[in-house]
């Protein structure tokens, strides 16, 4: 028997044939980065290899590191194996990694939504015959409604409180979430002020040529009274600190995939909770592993035994990724 | 129902108590006094009997949803509610209805005498007129326990504010046996003379913790002191020549205690007592495991009303010849309670708790020391002039605790969490020493911050080393400070020792795996404190 393609190491999925990681969590020579977040593009390692739309935002928050970059579709070999990035419509430049070894297909997902949210590159499916899946929302109980709708929600939020005489604060990752949000909101409703690390992604993606509203970034000079009915993005860390309470009156919100739990909803004690998430609902989940037409899926990241079991009954042949890594930051609800 | 949802997604999207206070009394000026009843009656614990089982309504909503039910099971602890559960997996509905809330309580009330073709056929016609909020609240109904950020405390003071009613004496009203079916909105909330309704129990006056000592309580003179318990509180109403007993739940326990049928006996009809329920030895009472076990039995078996029969432990009268005692300062209401209980035979089922004699505050805490030796918790203070308030009030009463007893122990197991901690691992299973081996003795779900319940669910998945199901083993590492109130003997345990609200009172990171608790000092603190 072969070789796999793909194994799981104490260091992350490798691939033998080309001697390389993807997304790796302890520093090796040779990484493929799926995308940007935190635990997926870590410092350390000697060479990284990743989309040019990636590669901006990498660089920005891991400092000088030795990057190449790929378009999407463009095929690398890399030893004995064809490798290449894929559109995975989690956030801009987000891809997911096919690694091709004497005709036998895998692709690891990274994180992905199969829904265009406006800004990324959206989801392409891509045949395999081994798949290995996240699963953050991998349960029946995750379905997310159009972002139409949600954006309608948001609005509306936004609206009544500018005229009440609020600030709308609304918590959402920096890096993606923050940027699909400005996509979302309508800028006629007011000013739209963010706290310095969304500002701070929003330059480098302009850069890169993406398009997002105008936003007021928040330093000790901006005095809150002079933006009234203001909507401010910020980190979920960031509401309920010292930082937002400058803003006087305020409702506030999270955005994120867990607001559709009501428990997790009423833990994080905002007023509000907006289901929008960069991973892939129940739906979406089971749509992208039909597409991709693999025999062989690998779940990861979430409820990965439940999520396994319940392909199994579907026909697949799926395991659980024995090893796992958790994300560093304390964003957790942020997905 | 669009109204009651209405006042449900308010409250809900809300932590602040004096908006949900004002959307409630909202609701109570305009809503129809039917729904006005039910919601009373749903926010006092009060629910429509039971018509279909939550094991049907997980099949239904199963088949309906498109999956197998194991998958639904498995999504219904992580989502925390199984109703709703069921309202996230149900497809979309395709109509769309606004029948008030009473219309479907009557519905559910009406599939009693349906077959249960008849009933899954109505149940799933509900939930294809209903939206996802909707939903929730209609399979609330159905499955109970409808806590949803509205405690009875608040919607008392909602429906004052909508009637102008004074709050104390609404929440009186609404305590005893009534049912949505037995009464009226009129003649719970508005008749002028309320039909007197023998069973019903004032509403209990709650102590709150004394943090720093009792110092700052000014003169000891000024104060009484008695063990504080651990059975469970209760009021003992002797009324129309029969007798009740209620929960600080609000929960009727009657049938659960028989032994207080004999209090009429003893005692004169038109009687309120407030106490500690404890299972008896004599002396002193057994540790809190053996009342355990009389807990959640509706019915107690012979044997166990012979090994541990229960006795109120009275601190307080709170009526005497059918009148309210509770304006009278407690030295007077305690000196009549004691002149009542003083002739009563031994084997009465009641006796009343003593008063703690001291003249200072240290000879005091040198008595609190000794709790543990009494079976105790620690001390009860009460102002000798205070009048017997309702609900938890500041000033008054206090309790007056023993510090808990810790551990040190080494986490080995974690699972994540339900509700409001879906994503987290947050139910930990911790170990001590023995010899070199990790021998598991408690679980313990709460303690840590948000923070720190982040930082431990991160460091979990990248050290697990084994999985069983939802159980993950982790790299033995992490050393936390366990601390209960109370040990005992326990063969169900592979440790041999179970410990009483266990809980995370520190996470150790200054402390060495090596340096955690063994099994020989949790033997010793059984051995001291058993």
């Amino acid at each position: 028997m072969t070789k796999p393609v793909l194994t799981f190491t104490e260091r992350g999925i490798y691939c033998p044939a080309g001697d390389f990681f993807i997304d790796p969590w302890r520093a090796v020579d040779r990484a493929l980065i799926t995308h940007g977040h935190a635990d997926h593009a870590r410092p350390g390692h000697r060479r990284y290899l990743c989309t040019d739309g990636c590669a901006p935002v990498m660089r920005h928050r891991l400092g000088n590191i030795s990057v190449e970059t790929v378009k999407f579709g463009e095929t690398r070999k890399i030893g004995d194996a064809l490798v290449s990035f894929h559109p995975a419509g989690h956030l801009p430049g987000s891809a997911q990694i096919r690694v091709e070894v004497a005709g036998e297909i895998w692709v690891a997902s990274g994180d992905y939504k199969v829904v265009s949210d406006g800004i990324s590159e959206p989801f392409e499916p891509v045949t395999c015959h081994s798949f290995i899946t996240e699963c953050t929302f991998g349960l029946p109980v995750f379905k997310w409604d159009s972002q139409a709708e949600v954006a309608q929600e948001l609005n509306t939020w936004w609206a009544r409180n500018a005229a009440q005489g609020k600030a709308s604060i609304l918590g959402a990752y920096s890096l993606g979430k923050a940027q699909r949000l400005l996509a979302m909101v309508d800028p006629e409703i007011g000013p739209i002020l963010t706290h310095g690390a969304v500002e701070n992604t929003n330059e480098v993606l302009r850069h890169q040529g993406y398009r997002l509203p105008k936003t007021i970034y928040v330093t000790p000079d901006i005095n809150p009274k002079n933006h009234p009915g203001a909507l401010i993005i910020a980190p979920p860390s960031a509401l309920g600190s010292q930082w937002a309470r400058r803003f006087g009156p305020a409702s506030t919100a999270f955005a994120s995939g867990w607001m559709r739990l009501r428990g997790v909803r009423r833990r994080r004690a905002a007023d509000r909770g907006f289901v929008i998430s960069d991973h892939a609902d129940w739906d979406g989940l089971m749509y992208a592993i039909k597409e991709t037409k693999a025999e062989n899926i690998y779940a990861t990241h979430g409820y990965t035994d439940i999520f396994a079991r319940w392909l199994n009954t579907q026909g697949y042949n799926a395991q659980v990724v024995p090893t796992e890594f958790g994300g560093e930051d304390d964003e957790a609800d942020a997905a | 129902m669009k109204d009651f949802a209405n006042l449900f997604t308010t409250v809900d999207q809300t932590t602040k108590t004096s908006l949900k206070t004002k959307a409630l009394a909202e609701f109570f000026q305009t809503a129809s006094d039917d729904d006005k009843l039910w919601t009373i009656a749903l926010f006092s614990g009060r629910r429509p009997k039971r018509a279909v089982t939550t094991t049907q309504l997980r099949e239904w909503a199963a088949e309906l949803g498109g999956i197998p039910l194991w998958l639904l099971e498995e999504s219904y602890p992580i989502v925390g509610d199984l109703a709703e559960t069921i309202a996230l997996i149900l497809p979309p509905p395709n109509r769309h209805s606004d029948l008030p809330l009473t219309h479907w309580i009557t519905e559910l009330k009406s599939l009693a005498t349906l077959d249960i073709d008849q009933r899954k056929t109505r149940i799933v016609d509900a939930w294809d007129q209903l939206d996802p909020t909707e939903r929730f609240l209609f399979n609330k109904l159905i499955t109970g326990g409808f806590r949803i950020g509205v405690s009875q405390k608040l919607m008392t003071r909602a429906l004052a504010q909508a009637t102008g009613q004074i709050e104390a004496s609404l929440a009186h009203r609404l305590m005893g046996g009534w049912t949505p079916e037995t009464t009226s909105y009129h003649d719970l909330i508005e008749a002028e003379d309320a039909e007197a309704d023998d069973s019903r129990p004032y509403p209990f006056y709650l102590a709150y913790q004394l943090e720093d000592g009792p110092e700052a309580l000014g003169d000891p003179a000024d104060w009484q002191a008695e063990w504080k318990w651990d059975g469970i509180r209760g009021q003992v109403i002797l009324r129309g020549g029969t007798h009740h007993v209620w929960s600080r739940g609000e929960e009727l326990m009657t049938d659960r205690f028989p032994e207080f049928a004999r209090l009429t006996d003893f005692l004169p009809d038109g009687l309120v007592l407030d106490g500690e329920i404890v299972a008896w030895e004599g002396t002193q009472p057994h540790p809190f495991n053996t009342l355990q076990a009389r807990i959640g039995r509706k019915t107690v078996p012979k044997k166990l009303l012979q090994d541990a029969p229960v006795i109120l432990l009275a601190y307080d009268l709170l009526e005497e010849d059918g009148q309210d005692l509770r304006d009278q300062p407690l030295e007077q209401r305690r000196a009549r309670m004691e002149a009542l209980l003083r002739d009563l035979p031994d084997d009465a089922p009641i006796r009343a708790a003593p008063r703690l004699s001291f003249d200072t505050w240290a000879a005091l805490a040198e008595i609190r020391a000794t709790a543990r030796d009494h079976r105790a918790e620690g001390l009860m203070l009460k102002r000798k002039d205070s009048p017997y308030l309702s609900g938890r009030k500041k000033g008054d009463w206090w309790k007056w605790k023993l510090d808990p007893l810790t551990v040190d122990a080494v986490m080995i197991y974690a699972q994540q969490g339900h509700g409001r901690r879906a994503n987290l691992f947050t139910d930990f299973t911790f170990a001590v020493w023995d010899g070199n081996d990790l021998v598991p003795f408690t679980k313990a779900y709460s303690g840590l911050t948000d923070d720190e319940f982040r930082k431990i669910t991160a460091w979990v998945r990248k050290n697990t080393q084994q999985r069983f199901g939802p159980v993950r083993q982790v790299t033995p590492h992490h050393v936390f400070e366990i601390a209960f109130e109370g040990i005992h003997a326990s063969p169900r345990h592979k440790s041999g020792i179970a410990l009483r609200f266990p809980r995370m009172s520190r996470w150790r990171q200054d402390k060495p795996l090596q340096e955690a608790n063994t099994l020989d000092d949790l033997k010793d603190l059984l051995e001291t404190y058993g």
